[in-house]
């Protein structure tokens, strides 16, 4: 097969066309409280890199000097509804995209604001980094606490923490190691382990872009720097394979070619691992085993599949299997289950109690689900397990259900894709929770590690 | 590869474009195909989750590309919804053209809705300055309601626009069509939800996350074949508003605006009173891709009269049920 830059015409300048097809994507969440800085990075972040056109940075500053500002607002690049740029704050994702010489990126730029910690969770959900800011006259807040457990519960790959407005405390290592000591005792007590940190200013762009003069002392990278070399996702060959079938695909009659009439195909993308033709696989939940024959990407037929290719497969025999079931690989298939125990972040304006009935959505399939019991719920000051009546919106907490049919679910831990699920409010269709199977809360109270000022401690 | 084919029934050559490498240590897709997978998995998702999905279809390069995928998602079955068109009555004539031989030859099913109608019958006003766009709206509503569709299929593109950036993928409207900025539905993972109340919709937007060169370059790859006014010719044009116009119909030169000939194409293609042409000698897919990763302008600051009227322009028709 010939690569797309085998088929272009030569005439392509590498330089010009940077990375847009051929780096690799990563996706990048901004979190942390409100009014540290997310915002404005984000522009920073585009401006420094050049991916600002010109009439979007004149839009910028036009609106910016109307309000009486020396220098564009940068926020504004993302900021883009009226209710953001009345109020100066980021009510929900905004997404923009840049690319350097060896990598594209998607940057979601969330709010930190409490009250849209529902869209803090979509932007990170996809995420392959989260960069948190911490203002470094603040430290640690709540909301950089609730924003640091989401990111730890959904596993994103990998934290960048961002000690931010280093300018207004004189570009001072004290203040940074202080604050970043801080925020590094509350990523431990939640399991995260490496979290790079770096001193900026997203306001003047010190260590965005490129390395700042104005901070000798720290001597890694820049922001940028950082993720152009973060490890690409993980190889799909290390992974167990997975296609939640979306479509069963028969044309009969309606072929667009004669030739397809008997065609008959399990259209799906492809969430973890790799499957080739001939590989032996089951059906689930109903445990039936076949062999992949064919494997279509449009007229296209391929060898072999791997995540997160969306791709239809050919099955040796006709057995049943419609849309919301797995494909998986017969030799470490997941048990299909009834019963299940997982984390959710709670996203509904009315609580979830106990004996709630919901949907719950899984790969292509939706099930009905009772709330068996809530076993606790995450307490954000000293990061433990509290025992809970009700869940509230924005709160954390864990939970067992039942459901009415089995679903072939795996541990979150070992399946971002696998081990995720949507709860659906069946009357108006809302989106209440995001769901993790198997993921737990810290249950014990770590260790004091808190900076004098906070409240007392207690065990 | 020819890039400028003006035989818009030849068959895409999807065949010939690569995807992945398939070495044991190197399974990973490029930007491009992972885009590709994205937008096939939202397609196939909505197919299997509603009920009565159609997909807006203009003419378009974004909705050809959409179009294009939801080829590659049902293949070798047609694509089982039918493609609805809200006609303008300004459109350029090549683009219907090219609307209704793309119909024909993946046998589609068209559903026009047209806004001429509804201003002969007086169901809609022609505005002061003449464009359509924001006009688009009512029809566009009562072809959904009309044929009870519940989940219409966009084109539009995160980095068309900074409203447009704030969108989810599925996106829910109101029984009046509305959007709702500050009460979005959470989405997350690649989970997608458009379960609705009767009488709400969903908008669903598989090509969100692609950039004008991402369409591009896939344009190029997949060797799509697209309207004619893409591609660099001769045209007669009058300056306005720092844009070329066409003189055609529904775009008159005032008197002191003087009409030339230059070589101009289209970056976008909409109500032909407000759409600008840009000049440019781009006559191969390759020469654009090159042509966009340099420009300085946005595609709508560069062509687009109705999204410089006001700061939140776009923001405000898409309240209202527009695109
Ligand atoms: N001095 C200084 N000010 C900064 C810096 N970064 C951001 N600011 C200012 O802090 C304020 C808030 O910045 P935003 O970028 O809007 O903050 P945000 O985190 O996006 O806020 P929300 O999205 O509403 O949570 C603005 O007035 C910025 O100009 C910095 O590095 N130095
Ligand atoms: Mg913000």
């Amino acid at each position: 097969m010939a690569g797309p830059t085998q088929t272009t015409a030569p005439a392509l300048d590498p330089a010009a066309v940077a990375g847009a097809a051929r780096g690799t994507l990563l996706r990048l969440a901004t979190a942390g409280s409100v009014d540290d800085g997310k915002s404005t990075l984000v522009g920073r972040l585009l401006h420094d890199t050049k991916s600002v056109l010109s009439d979007q940075l004149a839009a910028v500053e036009r609106v910016s000097r109307d309000r009486g500002l020396t220098a564009a607002d940068l926020a504004l690049l993302t900021d883009g509804l009226r209710a953001e740029r009345e109020q100066g704050i980021t009510i929900d994702v905004a997404y923009r995209y840049f690319a350097t010489a060896n990598r594209s990126f998607v940057l979601a730029d969330c709010p930190g604001h409490v009250q849209y910690t529902r869209n803090t969770v979509t932007g990170s959900s996809t995420a392959d980094v989260v960069v948190l800011l911490v203002d470094a006259r603040k430290g640690v807040l709540e909301q950089t606490r609730r924003h640091l457990a989401v990111t730890a519960l959904l596993r994103v790959p990998h934290v960048v923490v961002a000690v931010n407005k280093i300018d207004l405390v004189d570009f001072s290592q004290e203040v940074y190691e202080r604050v970043n000591a801080e925020v590094q005792a509350v990523a431990r007590d939640l399991g995260l382990e490496d979290a790079i940190a770096i001193p900026v200013s997203a306001l003047d762009g010190d260590n965005i872009a490129e390395r700042s003069e104005r901070t000798p002392w720290y001597t890694g990278p820049s922001l940028l720097e950082l993720l152009e070399a973060l490890p690409p996702s993980d190889d799909p060959a290390n992974e167990s394979f997975r296609l939640p079938v979306q479509l069963v695909i028969r044309p009969q009659g309606a072929a667009r070619d004669d030739a397809y009439r008997d065609y008959r195909g399990y259209a799906g993308q492809v969430a973890s691992g790799v499957v080739r033709v001939g590989d032996e696989v089951v059906a689930l939940p109903s445990g039936r085993r076949t062999t992949v024959v064919g494997i279509d990407l449009g007229e296209r037929t391929l060898d072999e599949a791997f995540a997160p290719q969306s791709v239809t497969l050919r099955l040796a025999d006709e057995i049943d299997i419609s849309r919301g079931d797995v494909i998986a690989s017969a030799s470490d298939a997941p048990e299909p289950t009834q019963d299940i125990k997982a984390v959710v972040c709670w996203l509904g304006d009315a609580p979830l109690r106990p004996g709630q009935r919901l949907l719950l959505k899984h790969g292509s399939r939706t099930v009905q689900t009772a709330v068996r019991s809530l076993d606790g719920a995450l307490d954000l000051d000293d990061l433990h397990t509290v025992p809970s009546e009700a869940l509230s919106l924005n709160d954390i907490g864990l939970v067992t259900l039942r459901l009415a049919g089995p679903v072939p679910v795996e541990n979150y831990s070992v399946s971002r894709r696998g081990g995720s699920f949507l709860l659906i409010d069946a009357h108006d269709g809302r989106t209440v929770a995001a769901g993790m199977v198997g993921a737990t809360l810290p249950s014990s109270a770590p260790a004091p590690t808190r900076p004098e000022g906070d409240e007392e401690w207690d065990i | 590869m020819t890039a400028t084919t003006n035989d818009l029934t030849a068959p895409t050559a999807a065949t010939t474009a690569a995807t992945a490498t398939t070495s044991a240590d190197d399974r990973r897709l490029t930007h491009l195909d992972a885009l590709e997978a994205e937008a096939i998995l939202v397609i196939r998702e909505m197919a299997g989750e509603l009920e009565r999905p159609a997909l807006l279809f203009s003419g378009g390069k974004d909705s050809v590309v959409m179009l294009h995928l939801a080829t590659k998602a049902f293949w070798p079955a047609p694509i089982p919804f039918p493609v609805l068109h809200v006609d303008t009555g300004h459109n350029f004539p090549e683009v219907l053209a090219y609307r209704d031989e793309t119909v024909e030859r993946l046998g589609l099913r068209l559903v026009v809705a047209s806004v001429q109608d509804y201003i002969d019958d007086g169901r809609l006003r022609e505005r002061a300055d003449g464009t359509r766009n924001p006009l688009q709206t009512l029809p566009l509503l009562d072809a959904i309601n009309d044929n009870r569709f519940d989940g219409v299929f966009g084109g539009g593109r995160r980095d068309e626009e900074k409203a447009r950036a704030k969108e989810r993928i599925v996106s829910l409207r109101d029984e009046f069509g509305q959007w709702d900025p500050k009460n979005q539905r959470p989405e997350l993972w690649n989970l997608f939800n458009p379960r609705h109340r009767p009488g709400e919709h969903v908008r669903v937007f598989p090509i969100s996350n692609w950039t004008e060169v991402d369409i591009w370059r896939y344009i190029e790859r997949e060797d799509i074949p697209l309207a004619p006014l893409y591609y660099a010719h001769e045209r007669e044009v009058f300056h306005r508003d720092g844009m070329w116009l066409a003189v055609g119909p529904y775009s008159q030169p005032r008197d002191d605006e003087p009409v030339e000939t230059r070589l101009v194409r289209y970056r976008t293609v909409g109500d032909m009173s407000c759409t600008g042409a840009v000049e440019s000698p781009a006559r191969t897919n390759a020469d654009i891709v090159l042509e966009v990763a340099a420009s300085t302008l946005t595609e709508r600051g560069a062509t687009r009269a109705d999204d410089r009227i006001s700061e939140a322009a776009m923001e405000d028709r898409k309240k209202e049920g527009y695109f």
